[in-house]
């Protein structure tokens, strides 16, 4: 059965985590972002995902997890009734997500800084395969001030990951912040970026789609700052 | 030929007959896989002074289904990146071969930060995982081609300090055998211990892969000798004392634990076998530590 769940019904969907009917969606920092690439851009459903020539989404930041779940619900990763008991003792969603639990999350996630270095990895080994799937890696902010990061974005770029797209949402947490923009530290390492309205689609589609033959894509995916 | 440059010839040929393996460096011994990069530019994978991104990104290539082999110096190995190590291969389930070099202090003239004698206690501390400490060439490259296949996590502990001649095969080998006690080497001690422990009634036990540790070899040799035991390591002393408490669980036994000093940091330079005086683990040292202790 092909499934109907849509972007309204997501925050149903992190209700029922949260347990909060008036939760706004807007709590949720990563939401239009995870929503744009399930439902657009990645090739990843639940009938493929062992398959070694799927597209790879890396949730780095495996922090606040519920959009995440919420999307893998939608599409049908999980099944909708999971959602209620989760961190719970018998459920497998974490508050950080483990990829030998959870249907559909390739990397466990939780310490900051992991993510995007076993990206290139990834992208390398596909690269090395000649498989032509996508790795999309999701990155907070804030995340970026850990170092491991910034090993993984200079070899990414002067290596011409093309396959490769890190996805910064900024919501402008990171304690010291990034003087002269987040793309900024992308493009002086030979990425290809765009920063666009994390909350708009259309624009994240467009930024998500972007050509960059030869080079790796970060897409800065601006959110409302952290309150 | 070294067991460090045994290695680099043997992963060279591995890369052109299988194509699941890369092989991951951070400038440590780059050069000398020049040919190889040559021939596979894609799977010999040269990342700079990059050691965090050097196992993130061989859990990344696992993860896509590669056979990752990672090499540099042991201190930058497993204990600069060790969460790495923890998260990005044990924790997401997958598997590489880990290659340090160097071993306890084979570089003395470099200092501290070049040595690294807790690495097999930190990989130990993980779960899964098998560690090799060959004392001899031929058993390093033995051991290398044996961890390649497969999925598992294989930590191979390549040293400069090597025994006269190799020892092949699983488990503990009984090289002597005695009745007053049993002393275990473990990889590049051999010598020495059994230099040390030439005109003691011993049985001497050697392996070149202490995890998994072989406690049915080191309970049926207690068993006809005695239940006193020493264990010489070229690491961290007792890095393996829980695994011979574990296999001598039912026996009343002894322990004596030889192995770098967890007292203090040992800040002298000159040449490897200075530091097995500073240790105890010269053959003086062993003879006279297994002498107390069996006296005792």
């Amino acid at each position: 059965m092909v499934t109907t769940t849509g972007y309204d019904e997501l925050p149903g969907l992190i209700a029922r985590m949260t347990g909060d009917e008036k939760h706004s969606v807007a709590a949720e920092s990563t939401l239009d972002v995870l929503w744009v690439l399930y439902d657009r851009v990645l090739r990843i459903a639940p009938d493929t995902a062992n398959q070694a020539r799927r597209d790879r989404f890396l949730l780095s930041k495996g922090h606040g997890p519920m959009a995440f779940y919420a999307v893998l619900a939608a599409k049908g990763f999980l099944t909708e009734s999971e959602l209620d008991g989760w961190a719970g003792r018998d459920s497998r969603l974490g508050m950080h997500p483990d990829r030998t639990r959870v249907p559909g999350a390739e990397i466990s996630s939780g310490s900051l800084g992991h993510g995007l270095p076993i990206a290139v990895g990834t992208a390398l080994g596909l690269r090395a395969q000649r498989l032509p799937s996508k790795v999309v890696v999701l990155v907070g902010d804030a995340e970026l001030d850990e170092g491991s990061n910034e090993e993984a974005i200079a070899f990414a770029g002067r290596a011409g990951l093309d396959r490769l797209t890190t996805v910064v949402v900024d919501n402008a947490s990171a304690t010291h912040g990034w003087p002269g923009g987040i793309a900024a530290r992308f493009e002086v390492e030979g990425w290809a970026t765009r920063t666009v309205n994390g909350r708009d689609h259309g624009a994240l589609y467009g930024a998500f789609t972007t050509e960059h033959p030869g080079r790796p894509l970060a897409v800065v995916a601006t959110v409302e700052p952290k309150e | 030929m070294n067991m460090r440059d045994g290695f680099l010839s043997t992963i060279d040929k591995a890369l052109d007959v299988d194509p699941r393996i890369a092989v991951v460096l951070a400038d440590i011994s780059a050069a000398q896989l020049d040919g190889a990069h040559a021939r596979h530019p894609n799977r010999v994978l040269n990342l700079g002074i990059r050691e965090q991104l050097m196992v993130s990104v061989t859990g990344g290539l696992a993860l896509s289904g590669m056979r990752p082999v990672v090499h540099t110096f042991s201190s930058f190995l497993v204990e600069r990146p060790f969460e790495q190590i923890k998260l990005d291969l044990v924790h997401q389930g997958t598997g590489a071969v880990l290659v340090s070099y160097g071993g306890s202090y084979d570089m003395p003239t470099a200092g501290r930060t070049h040595q690294s004698p807790g690495d097999v206690a930190l990989i130990d501390s993980l779960p899964g995982w098998t560690v090799h400490v060959p004392g001899h060439p031929d058993e390093a490259e033995r051991l290398l081609l044996e961890s390649l296949p497969g999925n598992a996590n294989v930590y191979l502990r390549l040293s400069a300090q090597e025994n006269r001649s190799p020892h092949l095969g699983v488990g503990f080998r009984q090289l002597r055998r005695g009745r007053s006690g049993v002393v275990v080497a473990v990889g590049p001690v051999l010598d020495r211990v059994l230099a040390a422990t030439a005109n003691t009634d011993v049985t001497v036990l050697y392996a070149s892969t202490i995890r998994p540790f072989d406690a049915a070899g080191l309970r049926a040799a207690v068993d006809a000798a005695a239940p006193d035991v020493v264990l010489v390591e070229p690491y961290l002393a007792g890095t393996s004392a829980h695994a011979v408490a574990e296999a001598l669980r039912g026996v009343r036994h002894r322990l004596l634990s030889l192995g770098t000093t967890r007292d203090s940091e040992v800040r002298i330079y000159g040449e490897p076998e200075d530091h097995d005086v500073a240790h105890g683990l010269d053959e003086g040292g062993i003879a006279a530590a297994v002498k107390t202790f069996l006296d005792g």
